[in-house]
């Protein structure tokens, strides 16, 4: 693409104006493996740069340096065109670049007001913290940023969305000039992220240069000035966003057309092997009822906090409803706990995965034998060799490559560490298989696979249960779907009546036409 | 897989030790006759003994403080007994502090499991209560060697193929429980509940009843030491065994059991009591101040923690191929 920073259009400004931060020419090699090569990303005053990339394309690292994390091996980091170091990231911090984070770093036992000087509070007599002024000062910048937020509160008390704007705010309170944001709406609801786009809107007028990191198409092309595409740790292209496509970007990153993203599936769901009646929670969920079929995908759609994890978490056991009936092949069954939902042939595979759904310093087998331990022993003794073998089949079946089964899960590699788990649930042989956000935080190549193993799972006549905040996902990949709402079903869709606006329209409580 | 037994924890150890009898032996040779490490070995027992519990233990990211007084009070309940009924079966006796062992240990459960109090304020607080209740039923009177029956006193100190009761108590234990950790289901729970209590419970493992069997084991363990201690050392008072729950602690850390959880062996366990016990029988006989055993054991286990810290280091994501084969 526009690779050559001289052939730059400068209808758009670009060329002309002098970055604010700048990297040039950024090379980061650790042992084994080239994470950037010879990259450059410029950010320029009261603009917003989107960093595009898949996972592994070394966005991260570009972070880590621009916070003064890592230093790189050659090129240089320039602010206002001038070379300089951050060989702390005090030094970044200095020179007003703040990022963040996908979890804020901020204390949960401090106030607000503490959580924004931290470090940097106002003084008063004897060199101690002024208090009164620290309060006064917190208020008129949360104010700034249209946060109604008590500078008194504890940071624990609020939700993930003010915690993010107390990270803001704590980033305006030392005058930064660069504020990176690193998926900043991953955990957010679809009313905060709105709130989050005025927000970026009002850095921008205050001259802020933003660097926004995000996966997702939609508000890349809602927020975004600029954009700045990373693949295999190489720049593959810049420029404008208005004279891009999301198709052009998309190719940009994979380096290839994505024309098919959901794989096509003929669905052909079979008898009902899971009845939900009546599943209440006290204060979470109410009066929860669905059929699920063998080879059908249910799609489970709602805004953040629906009640969609937790009344999965009820369903598996971890916690206890209050009322409600669970069928599973026509027999009503009693699940106080996780071994018991295994038992009968449902599992969970939680959010967040990658690492965490494994046991690090358990070998392979160990990990994938894990919850099928109570098929595999006797009297409470292990069948050692049963084991072995049912570790051994799985791991074949998910084409799982490592030196031996001994090997420490945490000696693989992300994307092995992954197989080992998904071959840890396919060991138990369930009828049910609940997948919470599957592809949340992954990236575009590593989503199309786990669409294609959950495609295959229903087609070998598994019933499968997705919850899922994405869209296309839902409607790529789902069957049926069942929208909360509130803790509540708000509307069951299946495919004719099944577009976004009536997902979006049932998941808010907007009332629209009724197709009925 | 030779250099990784090679180069495990273990053999690590295995490594030290001789290397340490080999100095000792430099300076004084009869330390090593068979006789002598038979000696040595069964004096560690108590040591092992609490050792294999305390290592479940922190196994499932825990930690029992009160094992030394669960000890001290076990054994003068069983001492008072013997006062009491001297005809008693050893048998009995054997089974009345194993129980009472187990039951202070399933306190300690419980309360780590069903009230979530983090296990260090758990057994802090049982530790102060079985030295309390020591000294409210013993109103802080000893109970001497002529009080005790001479069954009583007999059986850890008999002699079988050249090696105490007491020794081969400790060698029952340590291949019980290595079934136990390597092939039981409970074994491997341990494990997972240590390593990722997250992925534990999702894979249908309670996380807080495997705690509650961990402590209960220690318990059991402490228990039975307890009749073991008095009756070696034919005495029992309020303040026996003090402070020995660190030697124990320090054993498991020495042994490579990671106080982070999820990592940790029997043997390691064994090495490493037996690691402090070379060095405690040691130093006398090279004529190196007992003062200075603390000096040395302390250096141990902050040598011994640096080197796990330094294997634990992540090493970074694998990400070529080529390395992942290798490893």
């Amino acid at each position: 693409m526009l690779k050559d920073p001289d052939t730059r259009p400068s209808a758009d400004g670009m060329a002309d104006e002098v970055a604010v931060l700048a990297l040039e020419g950024i090379t980061k090699t650790f042992p084994g493996v080239k994470a950037l090569s010879n990259v450059s990303l410029r950010l320029f005053p009261g603009k917003v740069t989107a960093l595009i990339g898949e996972n592994g394309a070394g966005k991260s690292t570009v972070v880590k340096i621009l916070t003064g994390i890592y230093q790189p091996d050659g090129g240089h980091v320039c602010v206002n065109g001038q070379p300089t170091r951050f060989p702390a990231p005090q030094a970044a911090a200095d020179h007003g670049v703040t990022a963040i984070h996908q979890e804020t770093v901020l204390f949960d036992e401090l106030s607000v007001a503490e959580n924004i000087f931290l470090g940097h509070a106002p003084r008063g007599a004897f060199g101690l913290i002024d208090r009164k002024a620290m309060a006064a000062q917190s208020s008129d910048i949360l104010g700034s940023i249209g946060a109604r937020i008590d500078p008194g509160h504890k940071l624990k008390d609020l939700g993930i969305a003010n915690k993010h704007l107390v990270a803001i705010a704590r980033a305006l309170s030392i005058d930064a000039r660069v504020v990176i944001m690193d998926e900043p709406t991953a955990a957010l609801s679809h009313k905060e992220i709105e709130e989050l786009y005025e927000l970026v809107e009002s850095l921008k007028a205050q001259g802020k240069a933003v660097l926004f990191i995000s996966h997702k198409f939609d508000e890349i092309f809602r927020i975004a000035d600029n954009y700045t595409v990373f693949r295999d740790g190489q720049l593959i292209g810049e420029g404008a966003i208005a004279d891009v496509t999301e198709a052009d970007l998309v190719k940009m990153m994979v380096g290839r057309d994505v024309s098919q993203i959901f794989p096509a599936r003929d669905s052909d769901p079979g008898e009902t092997v899971l009845r939900v009646t009546g599943y209440s929670h006290p204060t979470e969920f109410e009066d929860i009822g669905f059929d699920l079929r063998t080879g059908e995908i249910l799609g489970f759609y709602g805004l953040v906090g629906a009640g969609r994890s937790e009344f999965m978490q009820a369903l598996f056991g971890i916690t206890k409803p209050s009322a409600g009936r669970v069928e599973v092949d026509g027999k009503t069954v009693q699940i106080k706990s996780p071994a018991d939902a295994v038992e009968t042939g449902i599992v969970y595979v939680p959010e967040d995965r990658g690492s965490q759904g494994a046991i690090l310093d358990l070998p392979i087998f160990q990990n994938v034998t894990l919850p099928s331990l109570g098929r595999l022993s006797a009297r409470g003794f292990l069948k050692l060799a049963q084991e072995f073998e049912l570790a051994r089949e799985y791991t074949e079946r998910l084409d799982l490559r490592a030196a031996s089964l001994d090997t420490h899960v945490g000696n693989l590699s992300g994307g092995n560490q992954q197989k080992v788990v998904i071959a840890k649930w396919l060991a138990t042989r369930p009828k049910v298989i609940i997948l919470d956000e599957p592809t949340k935080g992954v990236d575009i190549g590593s989503k199309a696979a786990v669409h294609a193993f959950m495609a295959e799972l229903a087609a070998q006549g598994l019933a499968v249960i997705m919850v899922s905040s994405e869209i296309p996902e839902v409607l790529g990949m789902s069957d049926r779907v069942i929208v909360m709402r509130e803790g509540r079903i708000a509307a069951e869709l299946s495919k004719p009546d099944l577009t976004p606006e009536t997902l979006v329209r049932h998941a808010a409580g907007i009332e629209g036409p009724t197709p009925c | 897989m030779l250099k990784r037994l090679l180069t495990s924890r273990e053999a690590l150890l295995v490594g030290a030790i001789v290397l340490l009898l080999a100095l000792i032996a430099s300076r004084f040779p009869a330390f090593i006759t068979p006789a002598n490490l038979a000696n040595v070995f069964n004096d560690t027992s108590p040591l092992i003994l609490l050792a294999i519990g305390q290592m479940i233990v922190i196994l499932t990211k825990c930690i029992d403080l009160s094992v030394a007084a669960n000890l001290a009070l076990t054994g003068m309940v069983v001492s008072m007994v013997n006062v009491a009924a001297p005809d008693l079966p050893i048998l009995v006796i054997l089974a009345i502090a194993v129980g009472l062992g187990t039951l202070l240990g399933m306190i300690n459960g419980v309360l780590v499991w069903k009230l979530a109090i983090p296990p260090i304020v758990v057994t802090l607080g049982t530790m102060t209560i079985f030295r309390g209740i020591i000294f409210v039923i013993s109103d802080g009177k000893w109970v001497n060697s002529h009080e005790m029956s001479a069954a009583f006193k007999a059986f850890p100190r008999t002699v079988l193929l050249g090696l105490p009761v007491l020794g081969w108590i400790a060698i029952l234990a340590v291949i019980l429980f290595t079934i136990v950790m390597t092939r039981t289901t409970l074994g491997r729970a341990f494990y997972a509940a240590g390593g990722n209590p997250h992925a534990a419970t999702y894979a249908g493992i309670n996380v807080g009843k495997t705690q509650f069997w961990a402590f209960t084991i220690s318990g059991a363990l402490a228990g039975l030491t307890g009749y073991l201690w008095v009756s070696r050392f034919a005495v029992s008072y309020v303040d026996i065994a003090g402070g020995f729950e660190l030697d124990v602690v320090a054993a498991c850390v020495i042994g490579g059991v990671s106080i982070m959880g999820g990592i940790g062996t029997v043997a390691g366990a064994l090495l490493g009591a037996l690691f402090l016990g070379i060095i405690k029988n040691a130093l006398p006989v090279v004529d190196i101040s007992p003062f200075w055993q603390m000096a040395i054991s302390g250096g141990a286990i902050i040598i011994a923690v640096a080197l796990n810290a330094q294997a634990n280091r992540k090493k970074g994501r694998i990400i070529l191929k080529r390395a992942e084969q290798v490893s």
